[in-house]
């Protein structure tokens, strides 16, 4: 294998590992902490990408600053996050906390159901296109191929998040708390933590991810029904391979799985359908709970 | 007391003779079941045009106001009210809708379907329960070269897919010589659709122009993947210029964005083969100098074809719908002409009275009838497959009309492109494609 071929592969990978981490890291944050595979981060991530969409056809058309659109964004998601967060979690989970998890499931897979149905009722069946960011960042040649400096940026993005969220857990006194609720759920409660507030913080901070991985897709993508569909099966595969819960997991499962996909496409483009599903079948059978799961306390 | 029950025998037979008026109402009207994708990813660059296409042909036919051959209201004189429903949910949960639409809801006819999976799936079961089915989008050749090799009640009005990938050949041969001294490379997805279109194109380019080699790897990515960032560095590093691609739908527009973004459209010449359900929707984004195919007169390439039912179809369209009547609108429309050409076709064979099923299907059989923008000839499948022309270009956006049209147009001949009758698609290309006219 050339040189170029590999540093390409690598930029390919890289670009879509923070694709899959962004969709993903959401998830695993509610996984770690409330052990609930919330089915409903697809939509999240739909109505981050309709939203953001119907905003940034709105601004362009107004010919406000351009680069406000990020903006946009940011702000699309934060609002999703509060609101949907709040919706799902206090109307929906906070009953269901003490039911079986297979309950859990089933009842945020209805949600998602529901959830979708409530984005044609807003949006219909119509498609949107934002474009306009993807082109505004302009283009990097690497190792002699052009790339959209919006993809790069992405990357940027994942490390960014990643760094907020592994301060937040290590330095911060509410992720300490948090990582106390993670570790066992019954004493923290009983140390004084405030678990209900934990719960409802965390899906707030999931959602709000959830919804900005589709914010800042939306220009990359056609904003239509099904894309939340998509997301959540790759989310599922990411989580798995890294470990439900784990965030570093959510980290290396990307990159384990955009750089393997990036190889397959250039050297043998029949396996990329199948390399994601090859790689979580393989750690299913190696280690079923993932290559970084969290440690689990004892119980006696 | 007497008064009473007087009272209450006018009122039931005031009720009795409602219920009869109505029925006879109902039995005057034909009901036509039209499925088509109202919700997912398809439904903005087919579901949605398509239904319109059968809203506007419809009120035409209802009020009398087509233009010549198609002027009298009506399917043999009696009005059709639509009932459309949702293709979404996969082959079984359509089986179940058609068997519905058969026997629940007795409607008359089927007239729709998209997805090539649906056809594929409903085609044998149409057949067993007796309901006329006119496939209208749906291109898959083995609806009836493989499934149902002996159609009574299904029929298709437009072309199959082989037919639109040979035209693409005969015009990259014809057309993009420089551009193909590389060779040429395939983008499809990953699924029967996608590998078909592949397997025809590239067989019909080997009959063709057979010096033009493809590259040795072909992309193939998974169908809504949505993230083609590999693929368009895999493209851009191929020596190939010319690639072939049966893209739709979202994972189009999202592969249109995100190459735009890299430049990938200045150093290559793409034949989309679905592209123009698309084109209308993107306007100015849509990237010039690139091919699309709507297989058959339609669409874009309809604009500028001079006849009344042509001119009425797009005034009318572009009035009530304010855009301009894509692909899957005149397939959807077509397919509704061609009953109403079965229906009143019948009805003069069968000396003025309202004809039977087996009587309509008799007349569709093998019939060729003046479609929107052409001709339609059932001349395949013992006369239930059509055949048209196909018309393939390239794209450029006209400033003036604000809208994307086509340029250096090259029409081929329905019998170009198309297989003999009684020759299937796959034989038939990896023979020379003997039995071709291309003038």
């Amino acid at each position: 294998m050339d040189s170029q071929l590999l540093v390409i592969i690598l930029i390919d990978g890289l670009v879509y590992a923070s694709y899959l981490f962004m969709v993903s890291v959401g998830l695993t944050v509610i996984c770690g902490v409330q052990k609930i595979l919330n089915v409903t981060h697809g939509a999240l991530y739909a109505f981050g990408a309709y939203l953001t969409a119907t905003l940034l056809i709105v601004y362009f058309e107004a010919g406000w600053p351009q680069f406000g659109a990020f903006f946009v964004m940011l702000v699309s998601a934060i609002f999703l996050g509060i609101v949907l967060g709040v919706i799902i979690e206090r109307g929906l989970l906070k009953h269901l906390y003490h039911e079986d998890e297979h309950i859990v499931v089933l009842a945020t897979f209805a949600a998602f159901l529901v959830l979708e149905d409530v984005l044609l009722l807003i949006w219909g069946t119509d498609a949107y296109i934002a474009a306009e960011p993807l082109m505004l960042l302009g283009q990097t040649d690497i190792a002699e191929l052009p790339f959209d400096n919006y993809s790069l940026s992405m990357v940027l993005l994942s490390a960014v998040v990643c760094v907020i969220l592994w301060y937040g857990l290590r330095r911060t006194t509410f992720g300490k708390m948090l990582l106390a609720v993670i570790y066992d759920r019954e004493l923290s409660q009983a140390m004084g933590i405030n678990v209900t507030k934990v719960f409802l913080l965390t899906f707030i901070v999931g959602s709000f991810l959830g919804a900005l991985g589709g914010a800042y897709q939306a220009p990359a993508i056609s904003v239509q029904p099904g894309i939340g569909v998509e997301v959540i099966v790759l989310a599922f595969a990411v989580v798995v391979i890294g470990g439900m819960g784990s965030i570093p997991g959510a980290l290396i499962g990307s990159l384990v799985v955009g750089i393997a996909r990036a190889a397959a496409v250039h050297m043998e483009p029949v396996l990329e359908l199948f390399v994601i599903y090859m790689i979580m079948a393989f750690v299913l059978i190696v280690r079923p709970q993932g290559l970084f799961a969290p440690a689990k306390p004892r119980k006696i | 007391m007497k008064h009473v029950k007087g009272r209450a025998a006018v009122l039931l037979a005031s009720v009795a003779s409602v219920a009869l008026i109505a029925t006879a109402a109902s039995a005057q009207t034909l009901k036509i079941a039209v499925p088509t994708f109202l919700t997912g990813g398809s439904a903005p660059a087919f579901g949605i045009p398509a239904k319109n296409g059968v809203e506007l042909i419809l009120k035409g036919i209802n009020e009398g106001t087509l233009p010549a051959p198609y002027n009298s209201v009506g399917l043999a004189g009696r009005k059709a009210e639509p009932l459309f429903y949702d293709e979404m949910g996969g082959g079984t949960k359509q089986v179940t809708e058609l068997r519905n639409k058969a026997q629940k809801e007795k409607v008359d006819m089927i007239v729709g379907y998209i997805s090539s999976g649906t056809c594929a799936a409903v085609a044998r079961v149409a057949e067993e329960v007796k309901l006329l089915t006119i496939m209208t989008v749906c291109g898959t050749p083995r609806v009836f070269e493989e499934l149902v090799k002996e159609p009574k009640y299904v029929f298709r009005t437009v072309a199959h897919g082989t037919g639109n990938n040979t035209g693409a050949a005969h015009y990259a041969a014809k057309m993009l010589k420089d551009e193909l001294k590389d060779g040429y490379i395939g983008l499809n997805q990953n699924y029967a659709w996608g590998q078909d279109s592949w397997r025809d194109f590239n067989l019909a380019m080997g009959e063709i122009a057979p010096d033009v080699k493809p590259a040795k790897k072909q992309q193939f990515p998974k169908l809504f993947s949505g993230q083609y960032g590999s693929e368009i560095s895999a493209l851009l590093r191929a020596k190939q210029k010319v690639v072939h691609s049966s893209f739709w739908g979202g994972d189009l527009e999202a592969f249109l964005a995100q190459g735009t973004a890299r430049g990938l459209f200045k150093r290559k010449t793409f034949i989309f083969t679905v592209g123009e359900t698309v084109a209308y929707r993107l306007g100015k984004k849509f990237p010039s100098g690139q091919l699309v195919g709507t297989r058959g007169p339609y669409g874009i390439y309809a604009v500028g074809i001079d006849t009344p039912l042509n001119n009425w179809f797009q005034k009318n369209y572009r009035e009530i719908y304010k855009e301009p009547p894509s692909q899957p609108s005149y397939q959807y429309a077509q397919g509704v002409l061609a009953a109403k050409y079965a229906y009143d076709k019948a009805m003069k064979d069968n000396g003025g009275k309202f004809p039977t099923t087996d009587q309509v299907i008799a007349a569709l059989r093998g019939a060729t009838f003046t479609s929107i923008a052409g001709t339609v000839e059932m001349a395949l499948s013992h006369g239930h497959q059509a055949i048209t022309e196909d018309r393939w270009g390239l794209t450029a956006y006209d400033e003036e009309k604000g809208e994307l049209v086509v340029k250096d147009v090259l029409v081929l001949g329905a019998k170009c492109v198309n297989p003999p009758d009684g020759v299937e698609s796959v034989p038939w290309l990896k023979g020379g494609m003997k039995g071709a006219k291309c003038g």
